[in-house]
């Protein structure tokens, strides 16, 4: 594990292929509760934890189950039953333990079962960090950060883009665009601002 | 007859996946770059869905009704799955050129909404003209908008040249280019919306 390696997978990840405006992952949350900034943050610490999480478990089924015994083909369906056990889980665990917590995010967990960035980031790093069915070495750590990363890179995005549309409801913008139309012209222009992190080399 | 060709054609026009119920977004702006990929990932969840669609009707009544979201992911996972090792059997090109946009077919919401929304209240016959209607829709989308990206970011559309002397933008071909052609259309719906109303 190198500090090197470990800023190429945050710069890659935040910014040049930014999980929602470079990947498309996750797209749909974004476009729809991205309205105001309270609930965007909610949801973005959501997918955050649970990218993070969902990239530790299935390194781990991947590395110990899928490989040893030759099932890599039946990555797509344990990889998405185990993210939409472990979202239930952590939803029926934060019900218990913190009624505020669970306030708070209360019906977003739900919602990240079906968000691709996490089954995107488990997918990616199966891909990245496992060269013909051998784990690269310390790739365990790699495909953890890249977890947490892809979720600050959700973050980000997230926070930018309903920062600008709390401000856009004083605008008069015309009626055909109002709301997802919008949404969409206004992340392309952010998803073409962020394509400029692409001269980035370490 | 006509009730299962009116259950095709309301996934086209009508309740369209991408344009009018604004499903499976992320699938349909990242493969959009050129014709062929768009025809391509259209037809997967074409396959993906009439599969899904059909075993879902059949085993409704057998999936108690609190855990029927698993039921519903591994079916359609299974589909995704089988999909996934024909395409990397029969057209490499094609699954390289996806990448890993075809096993997240299975977070597409289109299939998972068809599964909740119809095939689970619907008879087996009706289900799978309801899931070819919304996969034509789906790829037709698909074609719509990478044929804009293609023409305006590379100048060709199905790898032929259509105008001589035409200086493709080659950001039409990059991220931003698929968010705004969709914002674009979207808009351009609402207005044509807007007129018949």
């Amino acid at each position: 594990m190198s500090a090197a390696q470990l800023l190429t997978i945050f710069i890659s990840a935040v910014f040049i292929y930014n999980v929602i405006l470079s990947r498309f992952l996750g797209l749909c949350s974004f476009i729809a509760i991205s309205k105001e900034t309270r609930p965007a943050l909610a949801m973005s610490l959501a997918v955050m934890f649970v990218t993070t999480m969902s990239s530790i478990i299935t390194w781990l089924i991947y590395r110990f189950l899928l490989i040893p015994f030759g099932l890599e083909y039946l990555r797509t369906i344990s990889f998405i039953l185990v993210i939409a056990t472990f979202v239930q889980l952590v939803e029926m665990v934060i019900r218990k333990i913190s009624p505020a917590l669970y306030r708070f995010f209360g019906i977003y967990l739900p919602l990240i079962t079906v968000n691709c960035a996490v089954l995107g980031v488990a997918v990616l790093n199966s891909d990245m960090f496992f060269l013909k069915g051998k784990a690269l070495a310390g790739s365990f750590y790699y495909s953890t950060f890249q977890g947490v990363c892809v979720g600050l890179g959700y973050t980000l995005a997230m926070l930018l883009m309903s920062g600008i549309r709390e401000r856009l409801d004083y605008c008069d913008v015309p009626k055909a665009v109002k709301e997802f139309p919008l949404a969409f012209i206004i992340a392309a222009i952010m998803s073409m601002s962020f394509m400029g992190f692409n001269g980035f080399k370490f | 007859m006509r009730k299962y060709i009116s259950e095709f054609l309301k996934g086209i026009i009508r309740e369209n996946p991408t344009f009018v119920l604004a499903l499976g977004l992320c699938p349909t702006l990242a493969v959009s770059v050129t014709v062929s990929n768009g025809i391509g990932m259209g037809i997967a969840a074409t396959a993906v869905l009439l599969g899904s669609n059909v075993i879902i009707a059949l085993i409704k009544d057998m999936i108690p009704d609190k855990i029927r979201i698993p039921c519903y992911i591994v079916v359609i996972a299974t589909f995704v799955t089988i999909t996934e090792l024909l395409m990397k059997a029969y057209s490499p090109a094609l699954n390289r050129a996806l990448g890993i946009y075809v096993p997240l077919i299975v977070v597409n919401c289109i299939v998972l909404g068809r599964a909740e929304a119809y095939a689970c209240k619907n008879s087996v016959v009706n289900s799978f003209f309801d899931g070819l209607g919304m996969g034509v829709g789906f790829t037709l989308a698909l074609i719509l908008i990478s044929a804009i990206r293609e023409f305006f970011g590379s100048g060709k559309i199905l790898g032929l040249t259509l105008i001589k002397g035409f200086e493709p933008a080659f950001v039409m071909a990059m991220p931003p280019g698929a968010l705004l052609v969709i914002g674009l259309l979207l808009g351009f719906f609402n207005v044509i919306k807007g007129r018949k109303a």
